[in-house]
């Protein structure tokens, strides 16, 4: 028989000296990899299923394990770079749309590392954050564009101010399903929001009993599937949000395949278990943007206006003009997107070529909204690549409010970007809902990792302002005068709204 | 000679102030000494005065100073100027000559009232408006001509050189005011030009201003889209244009605008009892994009009154001095004593924390 498998990505050296053939590697892979041979008395790797998901390598109590890169040789050709050859080979042999997750893979130029930030030197000086104070608290909502006092004694505030949610540092946790994830990895986010003040979206699959708790920081989500939404879900909200698209793949529906929905799962999406939970393309009442009027409103209305309703939207071409359209929809919060955003599972060919980075979105968003008088109306959330607090400062100088940070709090969970979500074989437990993998994870020491990562960050995050001379976050949002563009182009500056190194102010 | 800078001056400088309550007339002599002794502070690149009281007898009228660096741009701008308003009174600004003082422009003010047709045209039913878009149409479109003083009986005398010098090349000693600010300046990153010294003034507002503005960027586009258009490329034409917007225009008291634009720190607020936490808090989340941080004192002279604001760290130097009927401030307290030996009350402002001074109620002027 003629063969055409592709050579493995990755091979497992395992050092015999070393291995005691314990048998711990064999539970600890989730895909299968390991197993005992007990013929020869030792253990053996099927090394093409192997996805470089280091559990093995980390929980090896020997240290005989080492997971290295294949090194077999392709025949080199700058037009077919081998990832595509072997999109080829196996699309060959299943004829289907292959599936992938997490975010863009593609090597497109990131803008956040094409970006400086600013810093003081003797003519305004540079604040230090261990002696001063440094405000990084951030509201999103709505705001009026002026308030109105009276005076009776002190002062009175008049106007009504719009309802806002409060975070302690301009982090949170982007939209992930239960489903996607496993349940001690949501209770790890949702223990962690509440420490650090911040908030946990759930993301399209519903909010898991044990989890109303914690629902003062907790978004939810509505989206085109409604998976789990009913009034006390969004009465329990600190806010509501309405997902029309996500960065991985814009215009593109949902599908958690059968075999992840559990029991608490399906409990929690109300759907039977077992079956497939699949969120189509569009919403099916939301044909346009009057249609997304009308949903805005109706959580509105269900919620006697207690709460913002987010709208979470891809960043694609036209996003500046979607954007103020959502605006207008009466959203309070818009939250974009960025084509580098993760996702549990996706097309292939989707989440690598559709949409735009999230750097341009949020500048030409905030740009266009202050061209429309209608900043103030909005609060600004950017996702998609948000890898560092480097990423956050500059996505924040160019317009955000706040960032949101997903694959980066899988990551502090143990995550290694293996991009294999959608299998539900997850050894870190982190998106498997597999009882013998996701009981790795232990929601206190999950929400404690999550903690620190939010803590380091506010802290370089404060050290980033005290040396731009400031001391709140709100005195860097939109101030694109603290970025200098190194090596981009003309136009992309120009779109950004920031000079190039070199230029002075 | 350049009149409009490429790029933003930053400053650190003298400001000086003072006002007598009861609104009577100060020779400008005495704020000239009050700046002499801080010329430590200032450098031959800017300084410049502003007098509120000082056309009793044109009080009614808007009072414009212009700056022309050609007769063409004075021509353009005369045509605008008669298209829009009734001219009472046009004349040459008397100057002295002074030797240190090079290079000065053409300097013209005039006594003028919006036209009925051109106010009625405008579909704007204020005056002040008006007028604000007027000097704002002037100095962003009209190149060579820039308003640097548009208020009721008051005005604005600046330019290049020491504030001693300026003060002799415009005759301030022959004004005399109920209040008077005052700059000399020392530009940390380009020449000087006569557009750029302080005060800063639309309306009845003037602005001095010591310190650089670390939120320049984020206050200029929040500025941008409330419709303000900012030409100079100076911190303290955002802080002008700042307070026009939240006093003017919000209508917000001159004690809630100085808190937005020095907010109080989350923790005090959080500490604060309510209505006043709510007061605060309502304050900082809608107007975040207005609040200045970065090292400055500033003293800002709104008709009936001045106050002065540090920033909340307090980065820049502010002292501020009271007797009688007076009330001083200065960036030390020397220049106060130089004019005030013996101050009833001398006091050195919190960060953030305004000293509001303002003409007795029953005052008339």
């Amino acid at each position: 028989m003629k063969r055409y498998e592709m050579p493995p990505s990755f091979r497992l050296k395992i050092d015999r000296d070393l291995c005691v053939a314990c048998k711990r590697c064999t539970d600890e892979c989730g895909f299968g990899v390991l197993s005992y041979d007990h013929e020869a008395g030792r253990i053996k790797a099927e090394h093409a299923r192997c996805v470089a998901c280091h559990r093995c390598m980390v929980y090896c109590p020997q240290s005989a394990i080492t997971v290295e890169a294949d090194t077999h040789a392709y025949q080199q050709s700058a037009a077919w770079p081998v990832h595509l050859r072997e999109q080829v080979y196996r699309q060959a042999a299943t004829g289907g749309i292959l599936l992938t997750a997490m975010g863009n893979a593609m090597q497109y130029e990131s803008i956040f590392d094409r970006l400086v930030l600013d810093a003081c030197q003797v003519t305004n000086p540079s604040i230090d954050p261990l002696r001063e104070p440094m405000e990084l608290r951030t509201y999103l909502g709505s705001r009026p564009d002026s308030l109105e006092f009276e005076q009776e004694g002190g002062y009175r505030l008049k106007t009504e101010v719009p309802p806002q949610i409060r975070l302690e540092t301009p982090v949170l946790f982007s939209a992930m399903s239960l489903g996607a994830l496993s349940l001690p990895v949501h209770k790890s986010l949702a223990t962690a929001a509440r420490t650090a003040g911040t908030f946990l979206n759930t993301g399209e699959g519903g909010l898991h009993e044990d989890l109303y708790p914690y629902a003062e920081n907790i978004i939810v989500q509505v989206a085109s599937g409604r998976f789990g939404v009913f009034d006390k879900y969004l009465r329990a909200a600190a806010a509501i949000e309405i997902k029309i698209g996500q960065g991985a793949k814009p215009g593109i529906g949902g599908h958690l395949p059968g075999e992840k929905v559990g029991d608490e799962v399906a409990a929690t999406r109300m759907i039977p278990a077992g079956t497939d939970a699949l969120s189509p393309a569009p919403h099916h009442d939301i044909y346009s943007i009057e249609d997304l009027r009308q949903l805005v409103f109706a959580l509105k209305e269900s919620v006697e206006y207690s709460k913002p309703i987010s709208v979470k939207i891809a960043a694609v071409h036209n996003i500046a003009a979607i954007a103020c359209g959502v605006a207008r929809a009466g959203a309070d919060i818009i939250q974009i997107d960025g084509f580098r955003g993760s996702t549990g599972a996706a097309p292939t060919i989707i989440r690598d070529h559709v949409g735009i980075p999230i750097e341009i979105a949020i500048a030409v968003v905030d740009q266009r909204l202050r061209e429309e008088g209608l900043r103030n109306r909005v609060s600004l959330v950017a996702g998609g690549s948000i890898r560092s607090s480097a990423d956050l400062a500059k996505a924040i100088a160019l317009g955000a409010d706040a960032c949101a940070i997903g694959t980066a709090a899988l990551i502090a969970l143990g995550c290694r970007v293996c991009m294999k979500c959608y299998t539900g074989n997850c050894s870190w437990g982190i998106t498997s809902q597999r009882p013998e993998l996701y009981g790795r994870i232990d929601p206190h020491e999950g929400a404690e990792r999550l903690v620190n990562l939010l803590r380091g960050w506010s802290l370089e995050l404060k050290e980033i302002l005290g040396a731009c001379g400031v001391n709140s976050i709100e005195s860097l949002r939109g101030s694109r005068m603290r970025l200098r563009g190194i090596g981009l182009d003309a136009q992309t500056l120009e779109i950004l709204g920031v000079s190039a190194a070199g230029a002075s102010c | 000679m350049t009149y409009v800078s490429e790029g933003r001056i930053a400053s650190g400088c003298s400001v000086g102030a003072f006002i007598d309550r009861s609104g009577r007339a100060i020779s400008g002599d005495v704020v000239v000494e009050l700046m002499a002794s801080m010329r430590d502070r200032a450098t031959d690149l800017g300084a410049g005065y502003a007098g509120y009281g000082i056309y009793p007898d044109l009080k009614d009228f808007y009072a414009l100073h212009i700056m022309y660096d050609s007769p063409t741009a004075q021509v353009r701008t005369e045509e605008m100027l008669r298209s829009r308003f009734a001219i009472k009174r046009d004349e040459v600004m008397p100057t002295r000559q002074v030797d240190s003082i090079h290079a000065a422009p053409l300097l013209r003010r005039y006594f003028v009232r919006p036209s009925h047709l051109a106010l009625a045209e405008s579909r704007l039913d204020e005056e002040d408006e008006f007028v604000r878009r007027t000097v704002m149409q002037i100095n962003a479109g009209l190149e060579g001509a820039f308003v640097f003083s548009s208020g009721k009986n008051m005005g604005v005398f600046k330019g290049v050189g020491y504030p001693e010098e300026i003060a002799e090349f415009f005759r301030i000693g022959e004004y005399d005011a109920y209040c008077w600010i005052a700059h000399g300046r020392f530009p940390t990153n380009t020449p000087g030009w006569w557009g750029g010294a302080h005060p800063f003034s639309v309306l009845n507002w003037s602005i001095v201003h010591n310190g650089e503005i670390s939120s320049y960027g984020i206050n200029r586009r929040y500025l941008e889209m409330m419709g303000y258009r900012c030409t100079l490329m100076t911190d303290t034409e955002v802080m002008a244009y700042l307070v026009d917007l939240l006093v003017r225009r919000h209508g917000l008291p001159a004690y809630l605008a100085c808190k937005v634009l020095a907010p109080p720190f989350w923790d005090e607020i959080d500490r604060m009892d309510e209505p006043d936490r709510q007061v605060y808090e309502s304050l900082r989340i809608v107007y975040g994009s207005a609040s200045v941080n970065g090292p400055f004192s500033i003293v800002c002279g709104y008709g009936r009154g001045m106050f002065g604001l540090n920033d909340r760290i307090k980065l820049r130097p502010m002292i501020a001095a009271e007797k009688g009927d007076m009330v001083y401030i200065a960036s030390e307290e020397s220049a106060i004593r130089a004019i005030e030996a013996n101050p009833q009350r001398v006091w050195n402002p919190r960060g953030g924390e305004p000293v509001i001074a303002q003409l007795y109620e029953d005052v008339a002027v």
